[in-house]
């Protein structure tokens, strides 16, 4: 899809509805004041309550040490003052009419509609998979009831080694429950860390206590007999006793208002380089969208809070009169325990990966594809991690070369390749 | 209960009660202070509470460690000899009174 050619109307539109209000639909409003927009905003989300963070979830909320209020992204104040209106569910989108129509058969009309449907948790096909004490993690809804759930529990079993998945596995332990992670593939995050990554963070649960059983699947889940889940059946046949199961098995977008509104959708709604839809009134934003990766070339989607925070500063500033580009660089954190893995750039499959290792909590793993560098891993090496992001996001080049001779740093080559001291944001 | 006061880059002022325990960046977001982005809620990974203390108060401050010491190499704004990350300025009774002076800009 090229640049579409927007009329005036289109770039400064009037009223903006915006459809989700997790990190993307609230950044959407946010930003899109602070740039002046001074029509109409209606940020429509499905959860009772303000919008919130949602990494605390899996972590520090789990572990009782944030209240509900420290995890809202702005008080209630803030959507008065900035006359951000709206709650409900949109069950309809009309482009020809340029209207939404919500549950309670409200409508409402829209200059531009920003879809941030957000993604939703992928369930297990198995037997037994709906009993009580078979749960999912997204939503704040979701982590009040595993809360409560995981202070009655002493065997938690955890499906898929992603990033929630082991989150949850960690703040589990932390909270002396014994865990047990099943995953079909051979490592944990298979598809979003590097081999030597996924060598730590395996041995990190281990040490700790919990047990991983990898390349292992799971057959179903079995009832004690009142409707509850009472253990997890593996594909071998062993039976792991479990009185809470959290399956994190990755997420799937939400797409269907899109799809039933005639948008092109593939494995995401599509959107173009500007984050725009087939309509030049439509736009879509963070885990929904499946929007052109600027370094590769292909179409990716990607879940984080980056990604949900620049599609939306990108968007508000688009509907202010200052269009660009999506080009920001994708990085991620995870907390486990007492680590923080970061990642910066995409991964989409490299031919080599490099360990610079400075003690054996503190490496950086960086992945070259075609002798170009693509992403680096760390692990106790925040300016490592910040160095990755400014070289990657840049498009400073870094050779594997380069990168094998004694001392290398990523901070000394950046500072080496800017030529001084390291630069201020872009 | 501390009071913070939080000078915006246009010279606004607001002074906050902010409960000890909590961040500074925390009592601004709470409390709808503008100019602190904080993208990612706390952790250290964004530099964007990025915030200039008082120079009078900081020594009184708990040292920075060397996470923070890092991310401050990526703020938008420059980074002076008071800047610091509001995220990891802890408030206690003994901070009643902090000045910190926002940026311009967080990204």
């Amino acid at each position: 899809m090229g640049a579409q050619q927007l009329t005036g109307a289109q770039q400064r539109p009037d009223r903006v509805v915006v459809v989700g209000a997790g990190q993307a639909g609230y950044q959407v409003a946010a930003s899109l004041r602070e740039q002046g927009h001074q029509g109409g905003i209606t940020l429509v989300g499905q959860e009772d309550g303000l919008p919130y963070e949602r990494p605390p979830l899996s972590k520090a909320y789990l572990k009782g040490t944030a209240d509900e209020s420290r995890l809202w992204l702005r008080p209630e104040a803030f959507y008065t003052r900035e006359r951000v209106t709206g709650t409900g569910t949109v069950v309809a989108v009309d482009r020809p009419a340029r209207a939404v129509r919500l549950g309670d058969g409200r409508v409402l009309g829209y200059d531009h509609l920003v879809l941030a449907t957000g993604s939703r948790p992928r369930t297990l096909d198995v037997p037994g998979a709906d009993l009580r004490g078979v749960r999912t993690l997204r939503t704040l809804r979701d982590a009040r009831a595993l809360r409560t759930d995981l202070a009655g529990a002493a065997h938690v079993v955890v499906v898929g080694a992603g990033f929630i998945g082991l989150e949850f596995a960690a703040a589990a332990n932390e909270m002396g429950r014994r865990v047990t992670v099943v995953e079909t593939h051979r490592r944990p995050l298979g598809r979003v860390v590097s081999e030597p990554t996924a060598a730590y963070v395996t041995r990190l649960h281990e040490e700790r206590g919990n047990e991983l059983l990898l390349g292992q699947g799971v057959a179903g889940l079995r009832d004690d007999g009142c409707g509850r889940v009472a253990a997890v059946e593996l594909a071998d046949g062993r039976l792991l006793p479990a009185d809470l199961v959290l399956v994190g098995v990755g997420a799937a977008p939400c797409t269907e208002l899109a799809e039933a509104a005639g948008l092109s959708v593939a494995g995401g709604i599509v959107t173009d380089e500007q984050l725009l839809t087939g309509d030049p009134c439509v736009s879509a934003v963070g885990d929904c969208a499946a929007f052109p990766d600027p370094r590769s070339g292909a179409r990716v989607r990607v879940e984080s809070v980056q990604n949900a925070v620049d599609h939306a500063r990108l968007v508000a500033d688009r509907l202010t009169g200052a269009p660009r580009r999506y080009r920001d660089l994708p990085w991620f954190w995870s907390d486990q325990f007492s680590v923080t893995l970061q990642i910066a750039g995409l991964d989409r499959g490299h031919d080599r990966a490099m360990v610079l290792e400075s003690a054996p909590d503190c490496f950086s793993v960086l992945l070259f594809r075609d002798n170009g560098l693509v992403a680096v891993e760390s692990v106790g090496r925040p300016g490592e991690h910040m160095a990755a992001r400014r070289l990657l996001g840049g498009g400073v080049p870094l050779s594997p070369w380069e990168a094998d001779a004694p001392g290398f740093t990523l901070r000394a080559h950046l500072k080496a390749r800017s030529g001084g001291p390291v630069p201020a944001a872009a | 209960m501390p009071q913070i006061t939080y000078v915006a880059a246009d010279s606004t002022e607001r002074t906050l009660d902010v409960s000890a325990g909590l961040s500074v960046m925390r009592g601004a977001v709470m409390n709808d202070v503008d100019g602190i982005a904080a993208q990612c809620g706390g952790s250290a990974q964004c530099a964007t509470c990025h915030v200039y203390v008082d120079p009078k108060a900081v020594a009184a401050l708990e040292e920075m460690d060397e996470e923070e010491d890092d991310m401050l190499g990526y703020t938008a704004c420059e980074r002076r000899p008071n800047s610091r990350l509001s995220c990891r300025l802890q408030v206690t009774d003994a901070l009643d009174g902090l000045v910190v002076h926002l940026p311009e800009r967080q990204y």
